[in-house]
């Protein structure tokens, strides 16, 4: 091999910088985040909180084409509540803060889906009641 | 080499006329029921050809607006459009330019250019007409989206999946009513209170009327005919049920559409 001398010290500091994130926070992932229950004590989502922690953004897609495409917007019922298909109508019902709870893991694993850009958490329809 | 070239000639000849021939050889060859297949069903899939008498099938919504009862009554038609805006959380833009809307006024010659208004009486002249997404039988809006954001459902009424809107406005090029509306800045800064039954648009999508189809699902009726309901001037149903209070109107009163000539069959129809 020629250049050994530069070569390998080269591809040693390539490496180091490349995973230095890694080495910065001590091989740790950060503390893992723990989004907020509801406040309003309700203890059954629509689905188990495993298969909803991984599989609520496919069960949002197919609850919007359900509403505006299939004309199918029959009300899910968890616990003798009826609550309508939709972020606003039932997800955010009882996880009222979406701070709290939805961007506490968004954050972390550094997602950005765009729901907030039209749908309303409650505290912004909260900054936008009382004035007329 | 001439008898190659003679051979060459034969056989070009033959191949130019095998070639002319052959269309009308497939034509009188093909079964029936093979061209069948090919062009008849075409021509039913496209149930709504754009002229000619509608096909009364499933539930088709519409509405009759009775402009006689809102001649002389602009607070009417705009208690109609306050109800609309502030349940849909439209946004209010002073700027012609920017605005948006769902529902709204306008003169007679914009409502209806096709109709002569040369002499037109003073109350034609005097008064604005209600106006609205039409929710078209064969809506040209959907035809030139070019991701299905728009799309008309079973039950007529011709919906938008905001989510999938580019914002390229095909549709407002498409729609001769011009009832859609493009959010050229984000329209929350320009929302004085949230329905929080109801989101709201982003910046870069076209918005319209989706005659309520929210509403409808809990048993409502629209909003703009919710609230002038004591007046009686909107009438809401289904088209295609002969007994639905819309179907009564619609068979006893002279109605007219806004640009019938377009073939695009507007569900909305109009006594004026």
């Amino acid at each position: 091999m020629y250049n050994k001398r530069t070569i390998i010290p080269g591809l040693i500091i390539f490496v180091v910088l490349v995973t230095s994130p890694i080495w910065y926070n001590g091989l740790q992932a950060g503390p893992m985040p723990k989004p907020e229950l509801p406040p309003g004590g309700e203890l059954n989502c629509v689905r188990p909180a495993a298969e909803m922690r991984d599989i609520h953004m496919s069960l949002l897609n197919e609850w919007r084409d359900d509403v505006l495409r299939n004309g199918n917007r029959v009300a899910v019922t968890v616990d003798g509540k009826e609550y309508r298909k939709g972020l606003q109508m039932a997800c955010m019902q009882c996880h009222s803060n979406k701070e709290k709870f939805c961007d506490s893991c968004h954050e972390y694993v550094s997602v950005k889906p765009y729901c907030w850009d039209c749908h309303l958490a409650p505290a912004e329809i909260a900054s936008k009641k009382e004035t007329l | 080499m001439d008898k190659q070239r003679r051979k060459f000639l034969k056989i070009a000849g033959a191949t130019a006329l095998a070639g002319v021939s052959a269309p009308a050889v497939v034509k009188l060859t093909s079964t029936p029921s093979f061209a069948a297949s090919g062009h008849g069903e075409a021509a039913d899939a496209h149930k709504t050809d754009s002229h000619g008498e509608e096909k009364p099938t499933g539930v088709r919504y519409g509405m009759v607006i009775d402009m006689r009862k809102l001649y002389g009554k602009p607070e009417l038609m705009d208690k109609a459009i306050d109800a609309c805006h502030s349940v849909h959380n439209v946004p209010k833009f002073d700027d012609k330019k920017n605005e948006i809307k769902w529902i709204w006024k306008t003169p007679f010659e914009n409502a209806f250019p096709e109709h002569s208004n040369y002499h037109s009486s003073t109350t034609t002249k005097e008064n604005d007409y209600l106006v609205l997404c039409n929710h078209c039988d064969n809506p040209p809006c959907v035809r030139v989206c070019p991701t299905q954001a728009t799309y008309r459902l079973d039950n007529g009424i011709v919906a938008m999946d905001y989510h999938r809107c580019i914002g390229c406005r095909f549709c407002m090029m498409g729609c001769p009513y011009g009832a859609r509306s493009f959010n050229w800045f984000n329209p929350r800064d320009h929302i004085k209170k949230y329905n929080p039954d109801f989101a709201t648009r982003t910046r870069g999508v076209v918005e319209k009327c989706n005659f309520c189809s929210e509403r409808l699902a809990l048993g409502k009726e629209p909003a703009c005919v919710e609230a002038l309901k004591d007046t009686g001037a909107l009438v809401f149903g289904d088209l295609n049920d002969s007994h639905s209070e819309v179907r009564q109107v619609l068979d006893k009163e002279q109605t007219i559409q806004r640009k019938p000539a377009l073939g695009t069959k507007p569900s909305i129809f109009y006594i004026v």
